[in-house]
Order: C-alpha cells, then sequence, then structure tokens
C-alpha cells in the first residue's frame, strides 16, 4: 500500500477530504521554502503538491509564475531541488509527497534516472502539466518500474476515451481541473460537472482531488460535498510568500492560519 | 489518435496540457477535411490570387553578383500582401477558423509580421484579434504595432520573462488553453504542438511550388542551393518543401548567430542546442545543463526564438539540409548590399540568409552555381534597428 492509499484510507472513515498544499520549491529562498513546507504539515497538509522550478510554466498564472522566479533568483537547481526533497522526507516520514514539473526537465535529466532519484528520495508521484496522456508512455514506463505513482489531469470537458485512459494510468489520484484555463485565485464555486464525478468513480477507485482556482473555504466545503476526495491550493498560499516574503515570521503565521483555515473546511462532513 | 503522423522522426509530437489536446484533434480534424474540400481550396486560391497578390515574382540580382559566376534569385514574398510570407498561412489559418466557428483569433508575434498578417486577414473575414507581444520586441517594432491597431487587433504587451517571442508564445498558449472554445489560436510559424507544423508548410508551400517552376522557366535547370532565414522556420519550409526529394538542390537554413556563437548571444538551437521539448513540440532548443530555456538573441526580432520547428530539425538529422549560422554584424551588411545594389531592402531576418548567399559566392567567384534566396519579407519595419546598429558601430 502506498503513501497516498493509506492517508485515503485514514481519511474516508472520517469522511474528511484531504488537503494538498501546492509550492515552489525554493521559493522564496530554500530556506524559508523549507520552513514554509514543515509550517503547512503541522496545519494540517495531508499531502504536498511541490513543484520544481521552470522558466517556461505555460500551464501556469502570474502567480506561480513569479514564484518561479523568486526561486531562481535564490539560486534553486534541479540538485538543490532534490537536496530539499531529502530533507522533508527525512522529517516527515509518512506524509505523501507529488512533485509537479514540466516536461523538458525531465527529459533533460534523462526521464530514467530522474525517476531512479525521486524513487530514492521517497517521492509518490509526479504529474508533468506539460505531458498529456497521448504522448506519456515513456514517462509512465519508467513511472512504473520506479514504484512512482503518474498523476494525469483530467479537464472538466474530456471526452470518454480520454476519461478511460486517465482512470487507468492515474494511479496515485487524478487531478480533476476546476476550470479551463491557468492557475490562479477565483472566489466562484467550481464544481466540474457531477456526470464527470461519477463517471471517474465507477471505473477507478483512485481519489480525485480537485485542483485550479480554489481559494475559500466555501468553495472546498462544496466540493468535498459534491463527492470529490481533496483538493490542492497553490496560488492563494503563493500570493502570501508574494506579499510576506520580506517578514518571514509575519509570512509563516499567515500561511499557518490559511492552512488551518483550508483544511478544516474538507472535514465538513462529521 | 491523430489523423497524421505528428512527428518528423523523432521530431514534433503535442506537448501541450491535456486541456488543449481536444482542441488540436478538432483544428487537425479540419485542416485534413479542408484539404479535400474543393470550395476551401478556390477560396485560399483566390484570397492568395486577389488579395495578397500571388505569385510573387523570381528577381534576379542583376548588380550584386557582377564578376562573378552566381546567379543569385530572390524568391520576392516582400511584395506579398502585409509585406512578408506570413500572409500565405494566416489566410489558410483563418478560412479554418471560420470553418471551425471561431469567433476569436489569438495569435503572437516578435517582429510584428504575424501580427500584422493576423490583424489584416481578421479585418478581411470578420474575426476579432488580439496578438501578444513581447515589450522588447513592441520598442523596436512600432510600426508594425501601430498597423496591428490600425487594423482593429489588439496588441497585448508581455512583460514576462525576456519580453520578447518566446514569451509571447507562452501567454499565447496560456490564454488559448482558457478560450479554445471560441478562440483559435493563429501559431505564426512552422513550429510548436501536431498539427501546427504541417498545416504551417502546407500553407506555405506555395512558395516553393512557385520557385521550382520559376526558376526551371528562367534556367531550364533547378538551382544549386535554396537558401532561407530560420528562426521557426516557415518561410524555409515553405520554400523548401517543393525541392526536398531533388537531391542535386542544397537546401540550406540560416539561423541568426546574433552577437557571435560564442558570445552565448544567438538564436540558434538548431546548429548549437540541443534536443529537448518547449513549446508543445520535441525539437532541437537552446537550454541550460539543467532544461531551463534559455533567452535567445538576435538583431532580427523575428528570429529571436529559442526554438526551431521539429521538421528542420529532423532534415538536419538526415542530413537533408544543412543549417548555418551568421551574425548581426554580417545581416546588416548584406541588408546594405542589396539595398544599394539592387534597389530592394529587405528584411533583417531575410538579410541572414543573403549573408550566407553573399558568403558562398565570395568563397568561389568563379563557380557557376544558381542561388534562390528567399526574401521572406520587406525591411521596412527594421529601419530604424538597422539606423541605430550602424550609429553605434560608427
Amino acid at each position: 500500500m502506498n503513501r497516498y492509499q493509506k492517508l485515503y484510507k485514514t481519511l474516508i472513515p472520517f469522511k474528511h477530504g484531504c488537503f494538498i498544499p501546492f509550492v515552489i520549491l525554493g521559493d522564496p529562498s530554500i530556506n524559508t521554502s523549507l520552513k514554509i513546507i514543515d509550517i503547512l504539515i503541522e496545519s494540517g497538509a495531508d499531502g504536498l503538491e511541490l513543484g520544481i522550478p521552470f522558466s517556461d510554466p505555460l500551464a501556469d498564472g502570474k502567480i506561480i509564475q513569479n514564484a518561479n522566479l523568486r526561486a531562481f533568483s535564490s539560486g534553486i537547481s534541479i540538485y538543490k531541488c532534490f537536496k530539499m526533497l531529502h530533507d522533508i522526507r527525512k522529517k516527515h516520514k509518512t506524509i505523501p509527497i507529488g512533485l509537479l514539473s514540466y516536461a523538458n526537465l525531465i527529459f533533460k535529466f534523462g526521464i530514467k534516472d530522474f525517476y531512479l532519484k525521486c524513487s530514492n528520495m521517497d517521492i509518490d508521484s509526479i504529474l508533468i502539466a506539460d505531458l498529456p496522456i497521448e504522448e506519456s508512455y515513456s514517462f509512465r514506463k519508467y513511472a512504473k518500474i520506479c514504484h512512482i505513482s503518474p498523476v494525469f489531469i483530467c479537464p472538466p470537458d474530456a471526452e470518454q476515451n480520454i476519461i478511460k485512459k486517465i482512470a487507468k494510468y492515474s494511479t496515485g489520484y487524478i487531478y480533476l481541473l476546476s476550470r479551463s484555463g491557468v492557475t490562479g485565485i477565483d472566489n466562484e464555486i467550481i464544481v466540474p460537472p457531477l456526470y464527470l464525478i461519477n463517471k471517474l468513480k465507477k471505473i477507478t477507485n483512485v481519489p480525485i482531488i480537485q485542483g485550479f482556482g480554489i481559494s475559500n473555504t466555501k468553495q472546498i466545503k462544496q466540493i468535498i460535498l459534491s463527492g470529490i476526495s481533496g483538493i490542492i491550493c497553490g496560488s492563494i498560499i503563493i500570493q502570501l510568500i508574494e506579499q510576506y516574503y520580506h517578514d518571514e515570521e509575519k509570512l509563516i503565521q499567515k500561511i499557518k492560519n490559511l492552512s488551518l483555515s483550508l483544511k478544516k473546511a474538507t472535514k465538513i462532513i462529521a | 489518435m491523430t489523423l497524421l503522423n505528428s512527428y518528423f522522426g523523432k521530431f514534433g509530437g503535442m506537448y501541450v496540457p491535456q486541456i488543449l489536446m481536444p482542441a488540436l484533434y478538432q483544428l487537425e480534424k479540419t485542416f485534413v477535411s479542408s484539404l479535400k474540400d474543393y470550395q476551401f481550396k478556390q477560396e485560399l486560391s483566390n484570397l492568395l490570387k486577389n488579395y495578397a497578390g500571388r505569385p510573387t515574382p523570381l528577381t534576379l540580382c542583376q548588380n550584386l553578383t557582377k564578376g562573378t559566376n552566381t546567379r543569385i534569385y530572390l524568391k520576392r514574398e516582400d511584395l506579398l500582401h502585409g509585406g512578408a510570407h506570413k500572409t500565405n498561412q494566416v489566410l489558410g489559418q483563418a478560412l479554418l477558423a471560420k470553418k471551425m466557428k471561431k469567433k476569436e483569433i489569438i495569435a503572437e508575434t516578435g517582429a510584428g509580421q504575424h501580427g500584422v498578417a493576423s490583424a489584416l486577414s481578421c479585418a478581411l473575414l470578420g474575426l476579432q484579434c488580439r496578438v501578444y507581444m513581447g515589450i522588447k520586441d513592441i520598442k523596436r517594432q512600432q510600426q508594425n504595432v501601430f498597423r496591428m491597431k490600425l487594423m482593429g487587433a489588439k496588441v497585448i504587451p508581455v512583460t514576462s520573462g525576456s519580453g520578447t517571442l518566446k514569451d509571447a508564445c507562452n501567454e499565447a498558449l496560456r490564454d488559448w488553453s482558457k478560450n479554445y472554445v471560441n478562440a483559435h489560436y493563429m501559431l505564426g510559424t512552422a513550429a510548436g504542438p501536431h498539427p501546427y507544423p504541417t498545416i504551417v508548410k502546407e500553407f506555405q508551400s506555395i512558395i516553393g511550388k512557385e520557385a521550382k517552376k520559376q526558376i526551371l522557366a528562367k534556367e531550364h535547370c533547378l538551382p544549386h542551393a535554396i537558401i532561407a532565414c530560420i528562426g521557426g522556420g516557415s518561410n524555409a519550409i515553405g520554400i523548401f518543401s517543393s525541392f526536398i526529394t531533388d537531391n542535386s538542390v542544397k537546401l540550406i537554413g540560416v539561423e541568426p548567430a546574433g552577437k557571435g556563437i560564442h558570445t552565448k548571444k544567438h538564436g540558434a538551437p538548431l546548429t548549437h542546442g540541443d534536443t529537448g521539448i518547449f513549446f508543445g513540440m520535441k525539437t532541437k532548443i537552446m537550454q541550460t545543463e539543467e532544461g531551463q530555456i534559455q533567452e535567445s538573441w538576435s538583431i532580427s526580432a523575428g528570429l529571436d526564438f529559442p526554438a526551431v520547428g521539429p521538421e528542420h530539425a529532423w532534415l538536419d538529422s538526415i542530413k537533408r539540409a544543412t543549417y548555418v549560422s551568421v551574425t548581426d554584424h554580417e545581416a546588416i551588411h548584406a541588408f546594405q548590399c542589396l539595398s544599394q545594389s539592387e534597389g530592394i531592402i529587405p528584411a533583417l531576418e531575410c538579410s541572414h540568409a543573403l549573408a550566407y548567399a553573399l558568403k558562398l559566392m565570395k568563397n568561389d567567384p568563379n563557380k557557376h552555381q544558381v542561388l534562390i534566396v528567399n526574401i521572406s519579407g520587406r525591411g521596412d519595419k527594421d529601419i530604424k534597428t538597422v539606423k541605430n546598429f550602424l550609429k553605434n558601430s560608427e
């Protein structure tokens, strides 16, 4: 049983949703980034989604683009990311850690070497933002060999054959998109169509986690009520980093408060 | 499953967020059906002839080659409506957009030529147009920005990254991933995710078809070499397309060596980059050892791009085409030579191709050779850039 499966097993009896924060490794600096990750875990994160900074993150909106730039300014590199992941895993042995990357970083590193390295770091899943299921074969092959769960994105308007493939190959969780477009902060309720959620549930037991635009507790409650297993929040957390990175103490407190409230919202079904 | 092969050897593919895949499939399906659609072909052919001004001439350089046995012909895409070869393919894509019932066009532009072509085709066919353009390019191509606005397009400045074409491409894709239901992304070159490289090549192949017919009529033989500049590679693949199976014809693509390859301020991914995944395709790109995309450099905004169309990467890998690079300085020199000797002011992009033709001529003045240089656009837009360059060189 992998860490995701273990996690869901602990949440299901309490009918709790899963809260997965997303941050960029090295934003705003390596040390502060490690502290942010610690506080997220202490404040209720059930899993982590960590982004490896990329120069051209075309699936991301301005907030996450800027986070990538701050990470580069702090001198991050792929090897420093691995060092950070090593430290995080050493400290937090049971939490599922997923990576978000872009195809070229993995391709350049060597697909096989990248997955092996991640396996050595006890990484649980890898999501590649610009890799549709149609181009994923060689990445999936090494993910399987290295016992890392591939995660694929399911758009809200996905066609039948794609839904089936995503359900088949996405083994850690299915990343269900709230909406089209890029990452960002939305205020309206964004629950994908019910038929899609039901369709996915019919053909797979893999949990469905929703991401893109989620920024408040009202949205989270609605999403969990619709039968989705959990949520990923990135931009709303990263916006705090953008606002308060000059004042680390305040930043950590702000992230703690936000994280506690977002996690609390996933517990609506008592 | 795609209807057409999405790869050229190991290059190409569709490396985009999953959300864009249905839009790419829809585009491919419309393209494939349009190629069999007599009415579509007639409409495009009519626009190319009566709106864009095709065929463009093949002009023999009377003065530039004096004292040598080289005959240089220029394929005059600068005389096309809009001032560059870009008009050929935007008319095709605009008709595809209409067929898909899309009301809006998203485009990106570097030198502004694709932006101008997008704007004019949208004005003609009643489509809304928004063009992403890097702030650095907006500054160096103000004339084209004004032309776009005049024709009703909205020009959106891109401040992220290097503020050039690469970043405009990223922003256009971001916009498309949100608005693909109503909007068509009118990609400007033979690059990006499948089916764009194939679509753009098909619509630009008119350049090669005309050039072949014209050179056979004038010289009664095929040329020794075809020379074209390479940014994304659309004018080059367009003129190469009719000669790819003619092995006696050398196909030469010229990339920008910028301030010199050794300075790393260049835009030559084919000759000095390596294989990677960027802008929806697997191709040759300029990247760091860790796979971060590097900023390119060229005095020509239209060539300032760190990747290249996948078919060029393939033609290079099978050694069917040769790719070389020339510096900003050499391109400016060629720009002046053509202006002074033939009264033709070429775009800075194709001045790179011309510079290499001049090298071939000077290296062996006695050699009997027929060269075709694709003059992909006119140089009015570059006057200020050239003036500043010459002033700073004094």
